[in-house]
């Protein structure tokens, strides 16, 4: 960065170039007086309070005027002094003199300037003009905006804008009665506010200002529990509670940002319904016990089943620390492999698939390579429901030029933003892609020198593009054909080019195959290990990435190290000191056939909730009934705990140290707000505790740091990784040792397959298992909602319900005219699997034919609908697809 | 040969691909109108239209028509002649004979006697009310006497919905001669000469715009005509695009081949319905013509214009929030540091000028930019159009050379003022100008002395106050529009204004304090160093210029409680003269609060408690027995 000199008030300032005065001054420790300036918006010089004068020149506003070598700036002179007197004065009068009611008191930027302007009471008093008191909107769940307070700066509205793209707020009428209002001035929660926060982490002033936060008494910098993006939190806690949560400025990834979960959705950690002691099931009913009692009870019942009849599923919202503690507590101390999670349920494809192309099952490169893409082709994935923060950058991407292809069955929030929307039939992504691939190849607008230099089995690929003609490919996705030349010409020629997906993709009889396609298209596109380029799969939960990472599945040991291997086998059975299976273990979706085939008779269940998550779940529920022992542990009782046989307390992210691994392959801190809440204990605490009771050895750990470095000793991909190191340095996997700073982008040099090419996988077409017919003539596809996580364990503990409280089933209006159905009406939505009541909400998002639901809401439980046939290779249900008919209740 | 749908012009319009071509079309055209003997020229410009002047031209079309002379006569209605005072005006060619105050009842006598006969009819003549000699033509009226048009040139002559009116007159000829004989440096390095300065209101000088918009990078370059004229009282640019579009579009066209722009805007306010109607038919007749589109007059330059309809707020006329709103967004100005002339309209070099400047330009190609610099002060050039309105006795749009003297333009042009009152003061720049006493009626009118005087050029509104004008209620009457005008987006103009006229409230309402004029002052000063666009800036020149001059004035409003003006409600009473009153009743049943008492014929009495001082029973009695006291 070049670097100029200038003199403020005569004292010598070095800035960067194209810094603006204000931001030179600031940084040298200058105060300079100011309301409508903000770090990450772009300078407007409105509040005219950041005057100063630069020599021979005259008045500027500091904060839009761009310091300039060998300018002399001054800030301090009569007229300065008299302007910004006079200006300030002018907002004060129309301002509150309550400081000390306000929440903002100490930290307010107009009681800043007041105070170093200093303020003639008297004075003010003469100029205030007969009171204009406005109403206060109190609408929002978890904000208030007072209008009475705020000075016009416009930082909200710049922030809904620019930063979010949300544009909920903007200036109502103008001049002396301008007002920040939402569109027809609506209360904000009746806008389209998404509740994000970022325009009242913003307010200088008390205007918009959180509900009921106490001021915390210590901060703490962890990582969001919620998705995989990994937000920097930075958590307030007040005696032994959480009280605030705020968007860490210092994070690389949100960079303060937060989306209304992380911001908001911290009110489950103190919740009365936590568990807070061990629970032993007597007579079916649940009694509390003593720590001592369900461990015994635990480390017996365990000791007396082997490996065959046992299951771990381990926990994608837990650390990685404790991900590897289970997966060990399994391995070493159950003798089997059979350990999974619930990526099988996500990313299983994912995982698959791209280790077929390219060797490795993961993000290929990382979120901030969003910014200096020319083309993002987001399929597959609700980004601004799921990844809020990556759906930030996607947007913020397209207004800087970049080309935004949105491929989804459902009109998504995010096509608002797209040069070109795909709406396909839910079920034919390869068609879809395989179509566009073939015009890329017809049109000779591939990558011929990436494919001949890095490639393999091209030839096979292109003689299986061949089928996909326009015709067919029209005919299968519904997509028109002029749209799928201009996507494919587009992505084609806007490079580098980034694709992301979503469980859009993975959630099929065919995920793999999918995966598999989007992996083709950025092969053939040369998009693949370069930056802002890559096959992106954005991983849903917070460290669904570190779960799969430290082995918490049945076929690899942590770094995805096969188990079949004998030499890997013996390297952990010499560092654990036992013997250890080389069967690979069964999957999510097997265990329950398993259980229901009398093999399996314990479950051991960290943190999952299979009931309201797994496919069919009627199914898993018959399966859990016929357990001979069934231990949850959990932070809260969940649909699932209340079958067990045991239920223990589990401490929160909050209430414990540890890492996530985020969907780009970041490993970051956890760290501990408050001390565990009642008797709960850390996970990985309770695993070792149990091992300890059953006589093994290596568990005793007293610290998650000391795990981290047992799994940096047996993992190479987190060879490099420390508490440590992760104190000063942002890691992302693979980083083999611990003078290396690891990997943003993979593939760059070569693949990791046994080739070192990246692989192009012949495809053919094959329709999702469960069609429409005439009994069951809808699609059913599951969707999220943004005030919403997973089965809403952590979600419906506060005000995000108020944002959301039941079930909708969206339903495009003609199929709704044509069942005679009207808004809100309560419907039941009937598959060859079950039966659910849920209210409908009509809307056009939704095609014609195909309707969708969540399954936050255990009340209208989704997944006793969706079918569990699975991919034979990934072994995923088709959560996506199924066949449903409507009735009216 | 085709018919204008909206027009009753007969033309014939055809695709012009040269210059010889236009010279030629140029003579066919001339040559054809040789033949009519006598052609009626009715004003329908909006302060005539007001008084009937369109039923006129539709009933001298229809004697035209019926007309069964041998001779070819035609009646044809013409833009603005700038004396409204005397409209409807109605101008007999060749002649030249100049009618006023032309009514109906006229009109088969003016046809008759001088359309068919030759003869003047003298009683439709302008008097002078000095001399008390009838004038035949325009050139004999004092008012026009010294005015010198160049912008106005055409407007009273040309028909503004015939491009052919246009064409005889010279039209197109600058056009024609800066794509044949210059290159876009020679033209801006003629405008360079003319030293033209924004007619706008800011008086940057046009070449410096135009050659940095020029020099800017960029493959798209806009030019934008601001017809946004908000001004109360003012109607310059109206009048041109009303009377004469042609030069605007013309002056647009050379601008845009200068620069190297392929598309220009011409931003209009939707409440001068007859200046886009006219602009909408002019740019249409100009593209039939080959003057604007595709290889304009057969040459490798292509340009056309669009109209975009502003909706009404005063500051659109700032430039940036001008080519926001052009941009369909909030019309709101922003900071300037990035300039429009390399990020403009969709962030690219843009070009605006307002409409008396594009309306210069041909001007200045055809007859040199040294003749235009000829005329006018050392830094201001040309001309300069007013609308002079107020309380003077002739109200209308005059053009004079830069640097004449206010009283000129007063009492020369304007004939003093009305009923024989004392000149107070005139107001010249619009909202944001400021008031010059009579002690400065000597000053010459040019962009620098005015601003000297703490008023500025603006637009060119020049409104006249006489004796009865109260100067507070003046400036509180300007800044209260500004205060409805102001977009809110800086803190000093949204802030500042109210403050201010807060304070003029208390001042007028009785309860001025001392301070109260510092006060004032202070926060002028801030609007004027702080503000964010001109707008702001200028927004305290109508408070700051009138306690500039008549400091008295509001001293006595502040201290004694008076208004020496009798304006201000709170500062005056209403008495009845006792020996005038004659008993009659009217003001005692005309009052709405039931404050004036006495039996009839015998004197009455206000009751001052009640009384709320509405000025009913003053405008009502008959024998003015009623005063300001």
């Amino acid at each position: 960065m070049d670097k100029i000199t200038f003199t403020i008030d005569g004292q010598k300032i070095t800035a960067d170039k194209g810094m603006t005065i204000l931001e030179a001054a600031l940084e040298n420790g200058i105060y300079i007086p100011h309301l409508c300036y903000h770090p990450d918006l772009e300078p407007v010089g409105v509040c005219r309070l950041c005057m100063v004068e630069i020599e021979q020149r005259g008045l500027f506003t500091s904060c839009n005027t761009p310091a300039e070598p060998e300018i002399a700036v001054r800030t301090e002179t009569p007229e300065i002094e008299k302007v910004r007197r006079v200006t300030a004065e002018l907002l004060i009068v129309n301002h509150p003199f309550d400081c000390l009611i306000c929440e903002k008191n100490t930290n307010c930027e107009l009681q800043k300037i007041a105070h170093f302007i200093g303020i003639d009471e008297e004075h003010i008093n003469k100029m205030r003009k007969p009171e204009r008191i406005l109403p206060i909107d109190t609408s929002n769940p978890f904000f208030i905006y007072d209008p009475n307070r705020c000075v016009l700066c416009g930082i909200c509205v710049r922030t809904c804008r620019n930063t979010v793209s949300i544009s909920t707020l903007d200036f109502m009428d103008r001049g002396y009665n301008s007002i920040v209002s939402t569109f027809g001035n609506k209360p904000i929660l009746e806008s389209r506010c998404v509740s994000c926060g970022e325009c009242v982490a913003r307010c200088p002033v008390g205007s918009l200002k959180p509900k009921e936060t106490p001021i915390p008494s210590r901060e703490i910098k962890t990582t969001c529990p919620y998705c995989g993006v990994g937000c920097g939190l930075i958590l307030g806690s007040r005696g032994d509670k959480i009280v605030s949560s705020r968007g860490d400025i210092e994070n690389p990834i949100n960079k303060g940002q937060l989306c209304v979960k992380g911001r908001f959705g911290h009110e489950f950690i103190n919740h009365p319904e936590r568990l807070t002691t061990p629970l032993t099931k007597k007579d079916g009913l649940f009694v509390e016990t003593s720590w001592d009692e369900a461990l015994e009870l635990i480390a017996d019942k365990f000791s007396h089943y082997n490996g065959d009849q046992f299951v771990a599923l381990s926990s994608a919202k837990c650390t990685n620390e404790e991900n590897y503690i289970m997966q060990k507590f399994t391995r070493a101390v159950m003798g089997t492999n059979t350990i999974d999670h619930c990526a099988r349920l996500c990313h299983a494809p994912s995982v698959a698939g791209l280790a077929q192309s390219f060797g490795s099952g993961a993000m290929t490169n990382s979120i901030n390579e969003i910014q200096y893409t020319k083309s993002i082709f987001a399929i597959g994935t609700n980004t601004t429901s799921a990844h809020p923060v990556i759906a930030y950058k996607i947007k913020n991407a397209v207004k800087e030029g970049s080309k935004l292809i949105v491929a989804n069955p459902k009109e998504i929030d995010l096509c608002e933003f797209a040069d070109i929307f795909l709406q396909h039939r839910p079920g034919t992504d390869v068609a879809l892609l395989m179509g566009i691939m073939k015009v890329i190849v017809d049109e000779n607008l591939y990558d011929r020198d990436f494919i001949n230099k890095r490639c393999e089995n091209f030839t096979d690929f292109k003689s299986s593009l061949d089928n996909f003609t326009l015709d067919f490919v029209e005919r299968i996705t519904g997509v028109h054909r002029d749209k799928i030349i201009q996507a494919a010409v587009t992505y084609a020629t806007h490079k580098p080019g980034m694709l992301f997906y979503a469980m859009g993709i993975t959630q099929h009889t065919h995920g793999t195959d999918n995966v598999l396609a989007t992996s083709n298209i950025a092969l053939l596109t040369g998009n693949i290990g370069k930056p802002s380029t890559g096959v992106n799969p954005l991983r849903g939960q917070n460290n669904v990435q570190g779960a799969c990472d430290l082995g918490a599945l049945p076929n690899v040991y942590p770094g995805y190290q096969k188990v079949d291997v004998p030499a890997i086998k013996q390297k952990f059975e010499k560092a654990w000191n036992c013997t250890l299976s080389e069967e690979p273990g069964l999957t999510h979706t097997e265990i329950f056939d398993s259980i229901l085939e009398g093999k399996i008779k314990v479950l051991y269940q960290m943190g999952e909730n299979p009931v309201i998550s797994e496919a069919n779940a009627s199914h898993v529920i018959k399966a859990i009934e016929q357990l001979e022992f069934f231990v949850a542990q959990d932070i809260f009782l969940t649909e699932t705990a209340r079958y067990a046989d045991v239920v223990l307390p589990a401490s929160s992210f909050a209430e414990k140290d540890g890492t996530f691994t985020n969907t780009e392959r970041r490993v970051q801190r956890v760290r501990k707000a408050i001390e565990p809440l009642g008797e709960s204990k850390p996970d990985w605490q309770i695993t070792c505790e149990i091992a300890k009771r059953m006589g093994k050895e290596g568990f005793d750990f007293t610290h998650p740091v000391q795990i981290m470095d047992e799994i940096a000793s047996l993992t190479p991909s987190y060879g490099g990784i420390s508490y440590e190191r992760l104190e000063y340095h942002d890691l992302q996997w693979p980083c083999p040792n611990d003078t290396h700073m690891g990997t943003p982008i993979l593939h760059s040099e070569s693949f990791a397959t046994a080739s070192g090419k990246g692989k192009f996988m012949p495809l053919t077409y094959k329709p999702s298992f469960e069609l429409p017919d005439d009994d069951y003539p809808l699609i059913l596809t599951t969707d999220r909602s943004l005030y919403h996580f997973h089965t809403a364990t952590m979600t419906r503990k506060g005000g995000l319900v108020k944002l959301r409280d039941r079930e909708l089933v969206e339903i495009n209006p003609q199929d709704a005219e044509e069942l005679g159905l009207t808004n809100a009406q309560l419907v039941k939505v009937i598959s060859r699997r079950g039966v659910v009541k849920s209210q409908i909400k009509i809307t056009d998002v939704s095609q014609k034919g195909v309707i969708s639901m969540t399954f936050h809401f255990a009340e209208s439980p989704t997944n006793l609908l969706t079918n569990d046939a699975i991919d034979p290779v990934a072994k995923i249900p088709e959560t996506k697809v199924c066949a449903v008919r409507i009735e009216k209740v | 040969m085709s018919v204008d749908s909206n027009s009753r012009v007969v033309t014939s319009r055809r695709m012009i691909r040269s210059l010889e071509e236009l010279e030629r079309v140029r003579e066919e055209v001339r040559k054809r109108r040789s033949s009519v003997a006598r052609s009626v020229r009715v004003c329908i410009g909006t302060g005539c239209a007001a008084k009937g002047s369109r039923e006129l031209y539709e009933l001298f079309y229809k004697a035209a028509e019926e007309s069964g002379a041998e001779v070819e006569v035609e009646a044809k209605c013409v833009g603005c002649h700038g004396f409204c005072e005397r409209g409807p005006i109605v101008v007999i060619q060749p002649e030249n004979i100049f009618y006023q105050g032309v009514e109906e009842p006229d009109v088969g006598e003016i046809f008759r006697e001088t359309v068919i006969g030759g003869r003047v009819v003298e009683r439709l003549l302008y008097e002078d009310p000095g001399t008390g000699k009838k004038a035949r033509t325009e050139e004999e009226i004092s008012f026009y006497r010294v005015q010198e048009r160049i912008v106005l040139a055409g407007n009273g002559w040309i028909d503004p919905t015939d491009i052919e009116d246009c064409l005889c007159m010279g039209g197109y000829g600058a056009l024609a001669k800066a794509l044949s004989e210059m290159g876009p440096e020679e033209i801006i390095a003629e405008v360079e000469k003319s030293g033209l300065r924004g007619r706008g209101g800011g008086g940057f000088p046009t070449v410096r715009k135009w050659r940095s918009c020029r020099e800017a990078e960029g493959d798209m370059k806009y030019v934008i005509c601001n017809g946004d004229e908000g001004d109360p009282g003012a109607f310059m640019d109206r009048s041109i695009m009303e009377g004469n579009p042609h030069s605007v579009i013309e002056g647009m066209i050379i601008g845009a081949y200068a620069i190297g722009a392929a598309q220009g805007y011409i931003y209009v306010r939707n409440e001068y319905p007859l200046a886009v109607e006219h602009l909408r038919r002019a740019i249409e007749q100009a593209r039939e013509m080959g003057f604007l589109g595709e290889g304009i007059l057969g040459s490798s330059f292509s340009f056309d214009i669009r109209i975009n309809r502003g909706g009404g707020a005063f500051v659109c006329g700032e430039s940036t929030a001008l080519m926001a709103s052009l941009e369909g967004l909030v019309g709101e100005p922003r900071a300037k540091y990035v300039h429009t002339v390399e990020h403009g309209l969709h962030d690219r070099p843009t070009n605006l000028n307002n409409v008396e400047t594009w309306a210069n330009i041909p001007a200045i190609i055809n007859r040199g930019g040294e003749w235009f610099g000829s005329i006018g002060t050392e830094g201001s050039k040309g001309t300069k159009v007013f609308s002079l309105v107020g309380k003077i006795v002739n109200t209308g749009l005059v053009e004079v050379p830069m640097g004449m003297t206010l009283r000129q333009i007063v009492n020369e042009i304007g004939g003093g003022v009305k009923g024989g009152k004392a000149f107070k003061a005139v107001q010249t720049g619009g909202p944001s100008g400021g008031c010059i006493p009579a002690e400065h009626l000597d000053a010459r009118v040019d962009f620098d002395e005015l601003t000297k005087l703490g008023s500025m050029m603006g637009s060119g509104g020049m409104i006249v106050m006489d004796e009865d004008t109260c100067m507070v209620n003046i400036a509180k009457y300007f800044l209260g529009f500004l205060k409805d005008e102001s977009c809110g987006k800086c803190t000093p103009c949204r802030e500042g204004i109210p403050q201010m006229l807060y304070i003029l409230e208390r001042i007028t309402g009785g309860e001025g304090e001392e301070g109260d004029l510092t006060k004032l002052e202070v926060l002028g000063q801030l609007l004027s160093e702080a503000s964010l666009c001109a707008l702001g800036k200028t927004a305290a020149n109508p408070v700051l210029s009138t306690i500039r001059y008549f400091r008295g004035e509001y001293e006595e409003h502040i201290a004694e409680r008076r208004c020496p003006a009798k304006e201000c409600r709170g500062l005056f009473y209403y008495d009845i003269n006792a020996e005038v009153c004659t008993g009659c009743g009217i003001c005692r049943k005309n009052c709405p609060v039931d404050a004036i008492t006495g039996e009839r014929k015998s004197p009455h009495l206000i009751d001052q408690e009640q009384c709320t001082k509405c000025g009913t029973c003053f405008e009502k009695c008959p024998f003015t027995a009623i005063a300001k006291v």
